[in-house]
């Protein structure tokens, strides 16, 4: 294990800033109200280690909102594919939070499994993720329900905070291989970080949604869920807008579009939102025509369809931004202890 | 408030005068409540709240539920009425399917200022007079309610509640001196380049979740234009670095004359962004070159933009920037 003072980290983050593309949580302007985002290092940029959590996540970096994918050039009857693939640049991301580090195996289940999705691949082959154990948790966080370990965040390198100390631990070979880069850093105990991590076990058992059940969910509850008279109520105040997808770090779908440029096509991916009234709409019509369907869709997706073909695995983090972000303050949370009262 | 609230709407049911009750749910915690529909008195006893936290604008709901059959009560605070009347105007509520009980309102809190005030882990909230008390997983905290205050509260244009059937309470006043276009004024004292910027910088945020179109009780269209696949723009994706920009300020033009400062955008927004700026810009401009005016104060009003007088400023007057 690793050690630097608090202080000493942006000494560690220009070395890193050398060789790579850093990211890190910054506060977003003057307006503390705003919360952290994500933003490339730079010797102005202060990180902003006390945000529980970024207001949009870390799938970002993995998963762009918009992604260009190939050109056609068109000459009258003539099609020429352009691929526009390039290795992708080396980045760190530093200080991602345990739910968002396990938000990856997630997406990673979806993308890297056959057909290897070559545009996300490349990103996760290019991208060293740096996690930081939580201090202070939100009453909106429970990752733990589905068994994440906030004191003990996985990711290429597991930092905590302890006062003024940051301790740094390598998990992989990516890993090791950043900490050999940074020279500043100094051996300690292999068990200097038990203190802190103790401490942190200790708050994650105040939160109160730890005993949040997932009894009522899974992949083979399908019928019971879906045929439910608790959508009703709980869909009807939903706006159909993407507030809640779009924060959310393992929502996943994306839409395939062209964009005509008067001599050809750029073909772009970007995500799109199950709540969204033309989402998944064919020629043969909508399969889902009421925000009720959409809303179901979207609980179902995490609940019950996503760990039906991942080994019982659900598709949620419990990071809690759907629940801060949301207008009408409807999330998962709700759906599940709503749909739970149904469940003997 | 809460308890004379519920036992209206159980007598209301009780009579045959209301099929159903449109108001608050009470949520997980005590910030985050839903609105929602209840049919009964026992589920008015189980879920009903009105509290602090109570900010969602119910208005909008109105144009699906006052086509059902019955009456559908709801309770408006001062600034979801002037929508109300708004709605009204544009033909988009069915104003005898409607029961309206006025509420008064002294500001509704926002979790967001909640937590950037120092308390995250937030347990339980207590009001006290002008002074909140959090109960949060890491102590107590006590906290001025006008630091917590949402956005559009901070500036309150209006204690009236413009239109109902009956009020609970004294109507209150409209208050002129609310100030709340002093921010648009800081921006116009801006240079061109200055605003320019201020605005690049705010809009790049935009995430394209569209929450501030479909919380927006002016943005009632059948179909957006952004929605229609064959405009070329997509809703959910922005073809360049400005797209999202545009999205805004057609949005704006959209409302304009017909937005009535209700706030919702910049309540809902994810990323924050300051969106009522640009609608108070648009109210203030109107006010200026046409005389004041309020959507939603009173319904079937004409806006100015769609009611012409020959008192109105020559068009050149409105491209110099209003210089009268």
């Amino acid at each position: 294990m690793k050690k630097i003072a608090y202080s000493n980290l942006d000494v560690c983050f220009a070395a890193i800033a050398k060789t790579k593309t850093l990211y890190l949580p910054m506060a977003d302007g003057v307006d503390e109200k705003r919360g952290a985002k994500y933003t490339k290092w730079t010797p102005e940029v202060t990180y902003t280690a006390d945000a529980v959590n970024t207001v949009r996540s870390a799938k970002d970096f993995f998963f762009p909102q918009v992604e260009r994918m190939t050109n056609f050039k068109v000459d009258g009857k003539k099609i020429e594919i352009e691929d526009i693939r390039k290795e992708c640049e080396d980045f760190v991301v530093f200080g991602v939070r345990a739910c968002d580090a396990a938000s990856f195996d997630i997406l990673d289940s979806v993308y890297l499994a056959e057909p290897i999705d070559s545009y996300y691949q490349n990103r996760r082959e290019h991208g060293v993720v740096v996690t930081m154990a939580c201090t202070k948790p939100s009453e909106t966080c429970f990752c733990s329900v589905f068994g994440i370990d906030a004191a003990r965040p996985a990711g290429d390198v597991t930092c905590w905070r302890d006062g003024d100390l940051v301790l740094l631990q390598a998990n992989t070979e990516k890993g090791e291989a950043l900490l050999l880069e940074l020279p500043m850093l100094e051996d300690t105990a292999e068990n200097a970080a038990d203190k802190v991590i103790a401490s942190i076990e200790t708050m994650l058992e105040k939160l109160p949604l730890k005993d949040l059940s997932t009894d009522a969910f899974g992949g083979d509850k399908l019928m019971k869920l879906f045929d439910s008279e608790k959508w009703a109520d709980l869909s009807e105040a939903c706006l159909g807008c993407g507030t809640c997808t779009f924060v959310c770090p393992t929502c996943q779908c994306y839409d395939i579009r062209d964009y005509d440029t008067g001599h050809g096509v750029q073909r772009f991916r970007c995500w799109d939102s199950c709540m969204y009234w033309e989402f998944t709409k064919t020629a043969g019509g909508q399969p889902r025509p009421t925000q009720l369907e959409r809303f179901r869709q979207r609980f179902m997706h995490k609940l019950v369809y996503y760990p039906a073909n991942n080994d019982g695995k659900f598709g949620c983090v419990g990071c809690g931004r759907c629940m801060k972000s949301c207008p009408i303050s409807m999330n998962i949370v709700k759906v599940m202890k709503t749909l739970e009262e149904e469940h003997e | 408030m809460q308890d004379t609230m519920k036992k209206r709407a159980s007598e209301l049911l009780a009579d045959g005068t209301i099929a159903r009750v449109l108001g608050w749910k009470n949520g997980e915690f005590v910030y985050d409540p839903t609105p929602a529909v209840f049919d009964s008195a026992e589920e008015l006893e189980e879920g009903f709240v009105y509290h602090d936290f109570c900010g969602n604008n119910l208005s909008k709901y109105l144009i699906k539920l006052s086509r059902l059959e019955g009456k559908t009560l709801v309770f408006l605070k001062p600034c979801d009425s002037y929508s109300f009347n708004q709605l009204l105007t544009e033909h988009r509520i069915i104003r005898e399917n409607v029961y309206i009980i006025g509420i008064p309102c002294d500001g509704k809190l926002d979790p967001d200022f909640v937590r950037a005030s120092g308390a995250e882990g937030i347990l339980g909230i207590t009001t006290d007079g002008d002074t909140i008390v959090v109960d949060t997983m890491y102590g107590n905290v006590t906290l001025q309610k006008n630091a917590c205050l949402l956005e559009r509260c901070r500036n309150c244009k209006s204690h009236q509640v413009m239109v109902y059937d009956e009020i609970l309470g004294e109507n209150g006043e409209i208050n002129e001196a609310c100030g709340r276009f002093d921010e648009v004024e800081k921006l116009e004292s801006m240079t061109s380049d200055e605003r320019y910027a201020f605005w690049r910088n705010e809009l790049s945020r935009c995430i394209r979740c569209n929450a501030c179109r479909n919380i927006c009780p002016a943005c009632s269209c059948e179909m957006c234009v952004f929605d229609n696949p064959a405009s070329g723009v997509s809703q959910k994706a922005a073809a360049d670095s400005f797209e999202e920009n545009m999205f805004h300020i057609i949005r704006a033009f959209h409302v304009a004359g017909r937005c009535t400062d209700c706030g919702e955008c910049s309540r809902v927004c994810p990323q924050h962004i300051p969106l009522h700026l640009l609608n108070r810009k648009f109210i203030k401009d109107i006010n200026t070159f046409y005389g004041e005016y309020q959507a939603g104060a009173e319904a079937g009003s004409r806006s100015p933009l769609v009611n012409f007088t020959q008192d109105d400023c020559e068009p050149n007057i409105v491209c110099k920037g209003g210089s009268k």
